[in-house]
């Protein structure tokens, strides 16, 4: 797929977060759009899935390990085709099966997750099942910036790093915000890059929000044997929604109906400018 | 059969040796543990499948959530840890990983109550029933010896979701070593019949209310014993008859009495036929140093201390 048709995508995905979080009056849009050119890059491009056979056994797996951002996860999964778009606003409804964080239930979601730091190991277990069994498959799990604070992430990363489990993907979504405020003012992570470094993991840093950055970042990912590959992802926290970037206030909360009027000019505004680019 | 020719094996012996037996009947299955391999006795599962056994060092919460992973791509992972480790530490990561998924992982966690010993009280857990029975969908074990304890984890790799079965340390009497015994998950055993008193006892404890019934006999005191292993889901039918027939019921359990046989129990009784109960177990202390025979019947979990207790309630 070419860049402008992902870029295409992923506004849509981003119409989809700020549309479902507006319909829940919850959630958590800055980490959702942060990351939306990656859900939209791995739905899209790199993972090997049928949406009309979401359990295909020999299928690449995807775990969210920052499961608060499901709304980026959904969004993807319905704009790919896993289920309707028009479901996405009943997002943490009494009802509804779009849980608020991810549930396994779910089409085309491969994991429960949302307590933070346990993705990472289930996708761990994952990526080793395969290895014990010559299967060719490859798993990806997406962490918060924030998220690696907790000490299971660095459990799993030794792990991992020890049984040399190439055939799994970690990307960190650096988009530099957490609840309380900047992740080097709260409880400071950094350097991300060195410490999977250290954990014997092949890094890779990437702008996540270039669609030649992302691609190239995932063929190395691809290419790197004997050793698991994370990719530090320098992401914008609520990118593509002016009010919402780089904001700590747009964590986790819900834009009310001006707000979200505004949120969705911004971004017809971007579809719009990308028409235009198509034409050109 | 004299007192001192009575076999005797810990459950967690009976732990490796079954996973070990039951290796080439269940392909799919895998064994996790963190560096206590030679004392949860997934040792003796290593030395005959290597491949299959996963050493995931000192790291709990990660091994539950690498055990979800492997279920979910065809594996039967039996997760194996101290019950303070397995239960305790990693409650979380079961419950959100584990349970709320509702994967077909089985955690064997032993070491499980004072009968320890010597460690002391940071690794005597006596909540781990309590902590696992609140998990929705999770089936809780707590067999009473060799032969029971085999056939929980042949059981636990026939059943299709979570299951926590929890093993001692200590070696404990073979009792039912006999002809026609049969295991379900979910149904108990009347071990003893009677109609005075009903002592319902779980684990290590069910050998100990059945010498309490024996002395009780000599007074005249006839006490039916009940056998549950299976504490999630509860065999209420076996409870509720037994409590209809003797009106008094006495729970016995290596455990705290707060949350887990004895109260089990008392929710079934308390919903069915209120009758009076005595809850035997740790009462909301924790344990401390010494061998486990001495620390039993320190606080009352020996045939004396049962015997005393259901005594004092008559």
């Amino acid at each position: 797929m070419k860049n402008l048709e992902l870029q295409k995508r992923a506004n849509d995905v981003r119409k989809g977060i700020v549309t479902a979080v507006h319909g829940a009056k919850a959630g958590h849009p800055g980490g959702s759009l942060s990351a939306a050119d990656i859900f939209t890059f791995l739905y899209f491009e790199e993972m090997n899935i049928d949406p009309k056979n979401p359990d295909m056994e020999e299928r690449d797996r995807f775990v969210l390990s920052k499961g608060h951002t499901a709304p980026g996860l959904y969004s993807a999964l319905a704009y790919r085709g896993y289920f309707p778009v028009e479901d996405l606003p009943t997002l943490r409804h009494l009802g509804s099966y779009l849980q608020g964080h991810p549930c396994i239930h779910i089409p085309g979601v491969d994991m429960s997750s949302g307590s933070l730091g346990q993705g990472i190991s289930a996708a761990v277990g994952m990526a080793l099942g395969a290895k014990m069994e010559n299967r060719d498959f490859r798993v990806y799990t997406l962490l918060g910036d924030g998220e690696i604070e907790e000490g299971q992430v660095w459990e799993a990363a030794m792990f991992a790093g020890f049984r040399k489990l190439d055939n799994l993907c970690v990307m960190v979504d650096n988009n530099n915000l957490q609840i309380d405020g900047p992740i080097d003012q709260v409880c400071s992570p950094y350097p991300i890059d060195k410490k999977f470094e250290a954990f014997n993991f092949h890094v890779i840093n990437a702008d996540a929000h270039d669609f030649d950055a992302i691609r190239a970042a995932f063929k190395e990912a691809r290419e790197t044997k004997g050793m698991p590959t994370c990719i530090v992802f320098h992401s914008l926290k609520g990118k593509g929604v002016s009010f919402m970037e780089n904001s700590v206030d747009w964590h986790g909360k819900a834009p009310n109906d001006e707000e979200y009027a505004v949120a969705m000019a911004d971004l017809d505004k971007i579809e719009k400018e990308l028409e235009k680019a198509g034409e050109q | 059969m004299a007192e001192n020719t009575v076999k005797k094996i810990a459950t967690r012996e009976s732990y490796g040796n079954s996973l070990k037996e039951l290796a080439e009947e269940f392909p799919n299955l895998v064994v996790l543990d963190a560096d206590l391999a030679a004392a949860t006795k997934t040792g003796i599962f290593r030395k005959a499948y290597p491949d299959r056994h996963i050493d995931c060092g000192i790291a709990e919460s990660n091994m539950m959530g690498v055990a979800a992973g492997l279920s979910l791509v065809g594996k039967i992972p039996f997760v194996s840890s101290f019950a303070m480790f397995a239960a305790g530490r990693a409650f979380e990561q079961v419950r959100n990983s584990i349970g709320y998924p509702h994967l077909n992982v089985k955690i064997g966690a032993t070491h499980a109550g004072i009968t320890v010993g010597e460690d002391g009280a940071t690794h005597q857990c006596n909540e781990d029933i309590a902590l696992m029975r609140t998990i929705p969908g999770m089936v809780v074990m707590c067999p009473s010896d060799d032969v029971e304890a085999r056939a929980a984890v042949r059981a636990a790799l026939e059943y299709e979701g979570p299951v926590y079965i929890r093993f001692g340390r200590a070696a404990v009497p073979v009792i039912n070593d006999h002809p026609g015994y049969h295991f379900e998950i979910g149904k108990g055993t009347v071990v003893r019949e009677g109609k005075d008193v009903t002592i319902v006892a779980t684990g290590i404890c069910v050998d100990s209310a059945l010498g309490a019934a024996k002395m009780l006999e000599e007074e005249g005191i006839s006490a039916e014993v009940v056998n549950i292993c299976t504490i999630k889901p509860l065999d209420e039918e076996i409870i509720i008859n037994s409590a209809k027939k003797t009106g008094k019921v006495v729970t016995v359990e290596e455990h705290s009495v707060i949350g887990g046989l004895g109260s089990a129990v008392c929710d079934c009784l308390c919903a069915n036929h209120p009758v009076p109960v005595k809850k035997v177990g740790m009462q909301d202390v924790f344990g401390e140093s010494g061998s486990a025979a001495a620390l039993v019947e320190k606080y009352g979990l020996d045939a004396k201390g049962v015997y005393k207790s259901v005594k004092e309630f008559l």
